[in-house]
Parts: structure tokens; C-alpha cells; sequence
């Protein structure tokens, strides 16, 4: 009998063990925040500023940084949660379609009067889902004491066929140049694909819709494939290594490639510029527009975004409120628009926003005012991460030599209307 | 007194484990099965939609190649590793010198996560593969399927060897011997003496490689990520992607519904193997 009370006991102490962690959250009703950072890099930046507003407001602020390339997998069981993230991120409208009943309308809020301009605001409707926090812009990276060493200089670049012409020469040379390649690997590894099959595979799809005046569409024609081709054929010709390696290449590869000087261009972002300011002085670096044969003497660099702020309309009222008072000081104060500037590097659409150090931005931003026309960001509207996948082993297989251009095609136009199909 | 003891303390040896078995399986198991029934995006907030997820099992033209990629793989793997882990334990209970070294060896494999097997084999098989001139494994099926079924032998025969030593050391002298002193052949005392009585070992092993290869996800993952354009995905990868590589909320359903299908096919080919294999045991 009294091991029986003794059991029981022990049963009852174990079952409010587990209740522990949750009281102190119930006592709470300051409202708090929850970020589910969608970019790795930052994450140490998030952490600082967060504990700056801590100790500034008493709010008290967790962010949390899913693992690259996890975010969906993460946001779907943080959201689960009872504790669930305040804050979370989309990366567009096709991103927006599974979260969008949980995004809290953002229209009154203070943050969205402080948009430069609506179109970075993602819309349901009326309703304002989701307000991008940051600009980025990609083009062809330059590694510029390298090109004056072939003899020429950012002038001689003006088109695509300026391009070939330098980057054929280039390749013919290379080594007495002492490289490897014009350009870096274009690695199809999954940590690098994203550069072909969602960046590159942007300007096709920004050239069409342009020309049709549409941002998105249920059929893509694929009028500018031709173009695509052509890029993409330059990238794995003049290129460091054989076409039949790249389906191993991986990001570090291509960047790693960079750093040693052994190829002179370079397709990525802004986003790298923390990294290769590590190697490089500013005015070794240069981004180009990926000019493309359509309308080179007008393209700029591929600015726009894919990260939007989402607060959670599930959340308790306090804990929205605190979200926007947040996501307002992060862009508004002194110490979020230094911070976001420069350690994050970010260029935000705000109107206090600070000017970042960032090579690059600052490249895109003369582009602009010399009149060119920075390519959007039409990759938001590809149909799913699906269609990107296959458009990937389409182009590796391209690239080695096993597979046809016609692959490559219907996998682009194809697959974009089963895909769009298969979503709704 | 012993049957005392245990009444009185049954439940502090019974409890903690039931409690886990049901909140980390069965209770998931069971709202898994309801989900497949649902449209969802988190699994808090989720409506009922009936059978219509089942309906679309095939609309993505992805199920059914990769079911028959997965029927082939768990039968050509589950062959090959019983018969070289059988082959590996017989030569290993002759007792030569340095048998128990050969078998921690061969058992070690098993001791690394599927993951990161994944990736050493990937960079060895690619290296290999270009230094032949061949097209790498996210470039061909055929390689693909070939790297993924050595490395699914290479870390299972060791498991399975070690079974096969278990059963093969029980196997008693006296029948051997007897049968040599009856003018046996080597060959006769293997399959009519030690193969029957080492019976069990065989469906526990069969069981294992079977159930394995249909469930290979990991390895998959990482060695091939179903290149190139879904040709080597198996069926554990494809129900994953279409969870999350689909946009649209309707699709994690799919993907519910998809896993429902598959349990069920997994367990009906495990329940026919181990009949098969269990009325060939024979008592001693």
C-alpha cells in the first residue's frame, strides 16, 4: 500500500515538472516578441539588436534563426507552437499562399507609413500581409584588378555581347592571366543551383512580363529562353572547370574560386559583399548588370527583395503590439537603422533609413540614378520550389552534356503551367 | 515472491515507458492519420476534407514512379545484403585468427547517421565517377540507384553479419558432426543443417533490410536529393517533397495522405515476408 502512495507521488511530481516552463509565460502579459529570422547571416546582428531593445524597453525580445534552407520546414513547427513566433518572414506572393491566414493586417500600422514606396508592400487584397524589410540587388561581380590585368576595363562591359567578347578572350588566356576561368563554377551542388535556377532564370521571366505589361502569369510563353541560353552557355564555357563537374560545384567552390583570383566574374549579391570585403579593398569590386541581349543599354543591376515582415495575427494583442513597436524601432530609431546599415549590410526601403557601406548597393544605387532600369525580382511569382527543382536538373544536366536545351525549355514553360495548375 | 515484487512495482517499469511510447508514437501516429484526412498548414488549426487527399495522390505523376523505384531498391537491396552478410558471417565462424577485429569492423559502418554516410559516399562515388569519365550521380539514375544500393550494403551488412554470427554460433556441433560422420558434403551440411536452423535469424534479417530499403530516407537525401529530376527519388523523399517543396496549403495533406499509403504498403509487405519466412523455421 504505501508503495502505492509512493508511486503515485512520484507521478504527480513528474507531471508538474512538466508544467513548469509554462508559468512564468502566463504571468507575462507585457507583450513579447518572437522573430523567426529567416537569414542565417545576420543572425548574430538580430541577437545584438534584440538585446539592445531589451534593455532600452524592458521588451523582451527572442530571435530565433532557422538553418539555411529550413525556414519553411522551421516557421511550420514554430507555428504549431503555443508560444509561436510574432514575427515571421515570407519570401512573396507564391510564399505568402500557405501563411496568409495567419498574417495580421499591417495597413494602420506605423511601420507601413514608413514604406518609401507601396510596392514593398505584399498585398492579399486590401490587406497589407507582409512589408519587405530589405532591398538586394545581383549582377555579375567583378574582380576588377583581374580584368585590368587582361587589358580591359568596367568601360569595354556595356552588353552582353561585350560580355562574350571579354570573357572569350579572357578564357583564351588564362593562363598567362594565372586563372582558372572567366567565370567562377556555376555549381548545380543545392547550395549554388539557386543561382541559375532561381536568379538567372529571373531575367527570362522579367523581360517577358515587361514586354507583355504583367507581374504574373498562369502560362509563361518563354520568349526570351533564347537569352537565357546564351548567359547560361557563356557561364559553363568560360568557366573554371568542365561542364560535366558542376553538378557537384557548391557555393564555397564558386566563391572560393573568387577569393584566389582565379576566375574574374562572378554571379551572386549583395548579400556577399561581408564575405569578400574580407579578401577585397572596395574598389577592387565592381557589380555589373547580367546583361542579357535584350535591352543592355538600359538594365541595371536585379534589384528587389524576398524577405517580408509577417506578424501573427494569432498572437495575443499584447504580443502583436509589442511585434509593431518591434519592427518600428527596428527601422525608425537611431540604434535599428545603424545596426540594419551597417552590420546586416541591409539596404532598407524606409524612409529613415541610413546609408549602408556596402560596396555593391551603393553601385546599384548609381546605376538608378544614371538612368538604368533595375530588373525586378520576378522570381516571387515562380510557381513553387518544385518547378525551381526541376528547372535545376534541367540546366545540370544541360551543362554536362546529358540532356538537351528542350529539356531545359519545357521544364521552364511546361512544367510553369502544371506547376500554377497544381497549386491552386 | 517474485510475482509479488513485480505486482507491487510493475508500474514504475511499465509507466514511464508506455507514457513515451504513446505521447512519442502512437498519439502522433494516430493525429497523423487524421491529418491525411484534413487541409492544414500548421497542425493546430486544420478542416476536414474527407477523402479527397487520396484522390490526389496521383495528380503530381510523381507516387507512382517512385513506388516502383522503391519496390525494386528494397528487393535488390534486401537480396544482396542477406546473402553478403551471410557469406561474411560463415567466413567468419570458422575461428581464424583476428575474427573478432574483422567483425567490429564490418559492424562499424552501422555506428554512422545516414546523413553524413550520404555525403562521404557522394564525394567518393563523384570522384570515382569523373575520374572514369562517367556521368556523375545527380546526372544518371542508373548511378544513382547503384550508389545508393552500396551504400545502404556497405552500412547494413555489418548489422545483418552480426545476426547471421548469433545464429550460426547456436547451430549445435553434435548435428555437424553427425552429418559429417553420415559422409556430408560441406555443401550439404550449409543448406540442409545450418541454413534450417539459422531460420530465424533469416527473417529477423530479412525483415530488417526489407522494411530499410523501403523506408531508405536519409541516404537518399543526401546522396542523390532525387536527381537527376526525381528518376532516383524513392518514395520516403517524394512523400517529404511534397510536403514541403509544394506551394499551397492543400498539399500537405497530399503528402499525409501519401505517407498513410505507404505505411500501409510497408507493413502488408512485412506482414507477407515474415509468414513466408517464419513457417521455414524449423524446431531443433
Amino acid at each position: 500500500m504505501k508503495m502505492k502512495k509512493v508511486t503515485a507521488m512520484g507521478m504527480a511530481v513528474l507531471m508538474a515538472a512538466t508544467m513548469i516552463p509554462a508559468v512564468p509565460a502566463m504571468a507575462d502579459d507585457a507583450g513579447k516578441v518572437y522573430y523567426l529570422n529567416f537569414k542565417p547571416e545576420q543572425d548574430e546582428d538580430w541577437q545584438n539588436l534584440a538585446k539592445e531593445y531589451t534593455e532600452e524597453t524592458g521588451t523582451e525580445v527572442t530571435v530565433v534563426t532557422a538553418a539555411s534552407g529550413q525556414y519553411e520546414t522551421t516557421l511550420q513547427s514554430e507555428m504549431a507552437k503555443s508560444d509561436a513566433p510574432t514575427l515571421f518572414q515570407v519570401n512573396g506572393p507564391v510564399g505568402l499562399k500557405n501563411w496568409k491566414d495567419y498574417c495580421y493586417d499591417l495597413k494602420d500600422s506605423d511601420i507601413y507609413s514608413q514604406l518609401t514606396s507601396d510596392s514593398y508592400s505584399l498585398k492579399d487584397g486590401d490587406a497589407v500581409d507582409g512589408i519587405a524589410y530589405v532591398i538586394e540587388s545581383y549582377g555579375l561581380i567583378v574582380n576588377k584588378t583581374l580584368l585590368e590585368k587582361a587589358g580591359y576595363t568596367l568601360d569595354d562591359i556595356k552588353s552582353f555581347d561585350d560580355l562574350k567578347k571579354v570573357a572569350d578572350d579572357i578564357q583564351s588566356k588564362k593562363d598567362d592571366l594565372g586563372i582558372k576561368g572567366a567565370f567562377t563554377s556555376a555549381g548545380m551542388d543545392g547550395s549554388s543551383d539557386w543561382r541559375f535556377k532561381t536568379h538567372l532564370a529571373n531575367l527570362p521571366i522579367y523581360y517577358e512580363y515587361k514586354e507583355d505589361g504583367i507581374d504574373d502569369t498562369d502560362a509563361i510563353k518563354g520568349t526570351y529562353l533564347d537569352n537565357y541560353k546564351n548567359v547560361f552557355d557563356l557561364y559553363i564555357t568560360d568557366s573554371t572547370c568542365d561542364g560535366s563537374e558542376l553538378s557537384a560545384k557548391t557555393a564555397d567552390d564558386s566563391r572560393n574560386e573568387f577569393v584566389n583570383g582565379e576566375a574574374v566574374f562572378y554571379q551572386n549579391g549583395s548579400w556577399e559583399y561581408s564575405e569578400l570585403s574580407k579578401t577585397f579593398k572596395d574598389d577592387e569590386l565592381a557589380m555589373i548588370p547580367i546583361y542579357f541581349g535584350v535591352d543592355d543599354a538600359n538594365e541595371g543591376l536585379a534589384t528587389g527583395t524576398e524577405n517580408y515582415w509577417c506578424v501573427n495575427k494569432n498572437a495575443s494583442e499584447a504580443d502583436v503590439k509589442a511585434t509593431l513597436d518591434f519592427m518600428n524601432w527596428c527601422v525608425t530609431s537611431e540604434a535599428g537603422t545603424k545596426s540594419m546599415a551597417e552590420d546586416m549590410g541591409f539596404t532598407i526601403p524606409f524612409k529613415t533609413a541610413e546609408a549602408p557601406s556596402n560596396v555593391f548597393v551603393k553601385q546599384d544605387a548609381e546605376y538608378t540614378e544614371a538612368g538604368l532600369t533595375p530588373v525586378s525580382w520576378n522570381f516571387t511569382t515562380m510557381p513553387s520550389e518544385e518547378w525551381k527543382n526541376t528547372l535545376g536538373s534541367a540546366l545540370t544536366a544541360y551543362a554536362a552534356g546529358s540532356g538537351s536545351w528542350d529539356d531545359v525549355k519545357s521544364a521552364f514553360v511546361d512544367n510553369w503551367a502544371t506547376e500554377k495548375a497544381l497549386s491552386e | 515472491m517474485v510475482g509479488k515484487t513485480i505486482k507491487k512495482w510493475w508500474p514504475i517499469f511499465v509507466v514511464p515507458t508506455l507514457a513515451a511510447f504513446i505521447i512519442g508514437f502512437l498519439w502522433p501516429f494516430i493525429w497523423g492519420i487524421y491529418l491525411s484526412f484534413c487541409k492544414f498548414t500548421t497542425v493546430q488549426d486544420v478542416t476536414f476534407v474527407g477523402f479527397s487527399n487520396y484522390q490526389k495522390i496521383l495528380l503530381d505523376n510523381t507516387f507512382s514512379h517512385a513506388f516502383w523505384l522503391t519496390v525494386a531498391f528494397a528487393f535488390i537491396s534486401s537480396i544482396l545484403i542477406n546473402v553478403l552478410a551471410f557469406a561474411i558471417a560463415l567466413a567468419l565462424t570458422k575461428g581464424f585468427k583476428g575474427t573478432n577485429a574483422f567483425r567490429t569492423v564490418f559492424f562499424m559502418p552501422n555506428l554512422i547517421g545516414g546523413i553524413v554516410l550520404g555525403y562521404i559516399w557522394q564525394t567518393l562515388l563523384n570522384g570515382l565517377l569523373s575520374k572514369w569519365g562517367q556521368p556523375l550521380l545527380a546526372l544518371s539514375a542508373k548511378n544513382g540507384f547503384i550508389g545508393m544500393l552500396i551504400l545502404l550494403c556497405w552500412q547494413q551488412i555489418g548489422y545483418m553479419m552480426i545476426i547471421y554470427v548469433a545464429g550460426l554460433n547456436n547451430v549445435s556441433p553434435d548435428l555437424i558432426e553427425a552429418a559429417q560422420i553420415d559422409g556430408a558434403t560441406s555443401r550439404q551440411i550449409l543448406f540442409k543443417i545450418k541454413l534450417p536452423m539459422i531460420m530465424p535469424s533469416v527473417t529477423i534479417c530479412t525483415f530488417l533490410t526489407l522494411t530499410n530499403g523501403f523506408k531508405m530516407f536519409d541516404q537518399n537525401l543526401s546522396l542523390t536529393g532525387g536527381d537527376p529530376a526525381k528518376q532516383s527519388q524513392l518514395l520516403a523523399l517524394n512523400i517529404y517533397d511534397t510536403f514541403y517543396a509544394r506551394s499551397g496549403p492543400q498539399w500537405k495533406g497530399i503528402g499525409q495522405a501519401k505517407a498513410v499509403v505507404f505505411f500501409i504498403l510497408v507493413v502488408a509487405i512485412a506482414l507477407i515476408q515474415l509468414k513466408a519466412t517464419s513457417s521455414k523455421e524449423v524446431q531443433q
